[in-house]
């Protein structure tokens, strides 16, 4: 190990719960937002720079391989330019006096321990810590949630509170019956709890004792993922909270539970008489999609039309992830980072909106693209990519998540299509009223950044055009560790 | 083994699942703080067990968590936060009592069939606790949705977390397990300064769930 890689893995971690220590103790809330942003640049490239340095050795707490750094890249990446379009978002918040001086203070230390959580838990070894940093996490966004202090804020934020601690309960349950099944073969203490080391003998594991723990473990990370019917928390969450936090949480925070149910998978994988974890998935993953996709048509709030449209894109990765094979991990892995960032810009712009509009009413905001045309056609582009038109990065995932279902079972294809198009009506039907038409509502000028926006959009456009040919080989690498 | 610290054990997560069976049909919200207060001081009894027997000193640690944050600290503060805020004695149940305790049955049954069928090969001790474990974990989610009460389910939530502990304790030599009571207490904390907080700040009439349910789904 040399000394230089582990580095970057410390400075992943560190980087973040420094800068929440030095945010805690900073009064003035310009500079708050100006480090909270270096922070967030510096954890991006020391998570860049896990690329090309060499990765230490599986320790007893801490692991860098090919899979997780796909998600540590894209969740500082996200995590940067959160942190840039929060700074002017958070600015006007101050001027319109629903957030004070020492609340943002606050919100900025909670901003960099989320992301510390959130590293930790892609960088964790261990089942344990990994549960401990999914934890961390949740409750940092759960006190950012009801910021507010409004009477919907705190619902949100109890309402998530509550259905997120029984998840984790039920996770911990799930990790507990792992290291049951893993003791009489890996010996007591903390070896069986190691990932690294139960991958390997994952095979003389007890199949039924691991089988059970795989349903806890799902169902209890698939809350945070928000799969359907644990879902009830994500729209409150997301509408009621400040609008980067749910950019976070959908862009960041589902794919750190997401994550966490894969690494389980591949561990369910390894032990061959244990049920298959594919037609668990698959089932939680359509229900999400088509349950999502017919609510979608009911949204009054825009912010909630959003995050109705996280629980269907989850849904589609989670199906992607269950069926497995090269294909289909290459497309759902694919799908999950377009998802990210699409979804992420389209919070930003939808914050902008919001602010300018004075309302989050679907039916009171019309005309965009006319009266503000630079975040109108921002939210156009998102939309016509999340909905998944070509020639978008989404269209591209979407169609090889479709192509390898018909490929290997086609008859699970038709419910998949059939959620894809409803979801894409409702999409279209929104947008138009949003978009184009009078103007109605607030038309000051906005003074916002429109760079974190237009740069995610213009990563997804270009992803749906051309994708490098070394990023290819590396998801297709990683596709294939996920079997 | 021998029969005795065997039996002993055996007794003590037996107790905790009767325990949460006596939660179910607690119609006071002091009387169900009361019988959980008596949850924690078994789980404490039983968390010792282990650690003597297991000879496992760092569980002695969690043991005490136990009997202090969770058998006196959070009851004692419960009942002041019930006092202080006035809220109503009687817990508004959304289920029957008799359905709840059949309910209650069927979840212990299921949770004893699939227990002890997935773990034939694991130490008879562990493998009863484990059953035991899971027992209490759903009988603390039945308290949970049947109670339209925040504190009732605060409390459900916490007896539900008193299951995992079991579970911890019971799987020998298992790492964290003082760090993951740990973490549950400061999770048990939040929740509970949560309850103060939101009525505090008079944001809510009540603490009474169903109040909450006038703003569901849509912003109008």
């Amino acid at each position: 190990m040399s000394g230089f890689s582990f580095d970057a893995v410390a400075a992943i971690l560190f980087i973040p719960a420094g800068a929440a220590a030095i945010l805690a103790a900073m009064p003035n809330y310009k500079m708050t937002a100006l480090v909270n942003v270096i922070a967030s640049l510096l954890t991006l490239l020391a998570a860049l720079s896990l690329f090309v340095t060499d990765r230490p050795a599986p320790g007893q707490y801490l692991l860098v391989d090919d899979l997780n750094i796909v998600f540590i890249v894209l969740n500082t990446f996200v995590g940067f330019t959160t942190s840039v379009f929060s700074a002017s978002y958070i600015a006007h918040e101050l001027e319109t006096g629903r957030l004070t001086a020492p609340n943002l203070r606050f919100y900025h230390a909670m901003y960099q321990i989320m992301m510390f959580g959130m590293n930790l838990a892609f960088v964790s070894n261990n089942i344990g810590l990994m549960w401990v940093a999914v934890e961390l996490a949740t409750l940092t966004t759960v006190l950012m949630v009801g910021i507010y202090r409004t009477h919907e804020a705190l619902e949100a934020a109890w309402k998530y509170f509550i259905l997120g601690s029984v998840g984790i309960a039920l996770a911990l349950f799930g990790t507990i019956l792992v290291y049951m099944a893993a003791q009489p073969v890996v010996g007591e203490g903390t070896n069986a709890m190691v990932w690294s080391v139960l991958i390997e003998k994952a095979a003389h594991f007890d199949p039924a004792l691991l089988s059970v723990a795989f349903i806890f473990l799902l169902l209890g990370y698939g809350t945070k993922v928000g799969l359907a019917p644990l879902h009830a928390w994500l729209p409150d969450a997301h509408a009621e909270g400040p609008t980067p936090i749910s950019a976070v949480l959908s862009g960041l925070l589902l794919n750190v539970a997401l994550y966490a149910v894969l690494r389980f998978k591949l561990l369910l994988a390894a032990s061959p008489q244990a049920i298959g974890p594919g037609p668990l998935m698959v089932t939680m993953g359509l229900t999400s999609l088509i349950f999502a996709a017919f609510m979608l048509y009911r949204r009054r709030d825009i912010k909630r039309l959003f995050a109705y449209s996280s629980i269907e894109h989850m849904g589609i990765i989670v199906f992607a992830f269950g069926m497995g094979g090269p294909l289909a991990n290459f497309a759902g892995l694919l799908h999950m980072v377009m998802h990210s960032l699409t979804k992420s810009a389209i919070f930003f712009a939808v914050g902008h909106i919001a602010q300018v509009k004075g309302t989050q009413k679907i039916s009171e905001i019309r005309g965009l693209t006319e009266s503000h045309p630079g975040l109108g056609w921002a939210l156009v582009i998102g939309v016509v990519a999340i909905a998944g038109l070509p020639p978008l990065g989404i269209f591209m995932s979407e169609f090889l998540v479709v192509s390898s279902t018909f490929a290997r079972h086609p008859w699970l294809a038709i419910p998949l299509v059939f959620g894809l198009l409803i979801a894409f009506g409702a999409l279209l039907l929104r947008l138009t009223g949003v978009a184009f038409g009078e103007p109605r509502g607030g038309m000051a000028p906005v003074e916002a950044s429109y760079v974190p926006m237009y740069s995610h959009l213009a990563l997804v456009f270009a992803a749906g055009i051309y994708l490098p040919a070394p990023l290819v080989a590396w998801f297709q690498h990683v596709a294939g560790i996920l079997g | 083994m021998n029969g005795l610290t065997f039996d002993i054990a055996h007794l003590l997560a037996g107790s905790l699942v009767l325990i949460s069976f006596m939660m179910l049909y607690q119609d006071r919200l002091f009387a169900l703080i009361n019988v959980f207060a008596l949850h924690a001081v078994v789980l404490a009894l039983s968390v010792a067990w282990q650690a003597y027997i297991q000879d496992a000193h760092h569980l002695y640690i969690t043991a005490a968590i136990a009997l202090v944050f969770k058998a006196i600290v959070i009851p004692v503060g419960l009942h002041r936060i019930i006092q202080r805020l006035g809220i109503h004695r009687d817990i508004e149940t959304a289920v029957g009592i008799g359905p709840t305790m059949l309910a209650g049955i069927g979840l212990v049954t299921l949770s004893m069939v699939l227990m002890l069928r997935v773990t034939p090969e694991a130490d008879p001790l562990a493998r009863e606790d484990l059953a035991f474990a899971l027992s209490i974990i759903l009988l603390g989610l039945l308290v949970m949705v049947t109670r339209r009460n925040a504190v009732s389910q605060v409390v459900g939530f916490m007896s539900l977390e008193n299951g995992l502990v079991l579970a911890a304790t019971g799987a020998k030599g298992m790492p964290l397990v003082v760090e993951i009571s740990v973490a549950f207490s400061i999770l048990i904390a939040f929740i509970v300064i949560g309850v103060f907080l939101f009525r505090i700040r008079e944001r809510f009439d009540s603490v009474d769930i169903g109040a909450l349910d006038d703003y569901r789904g849509e912003r109008r």
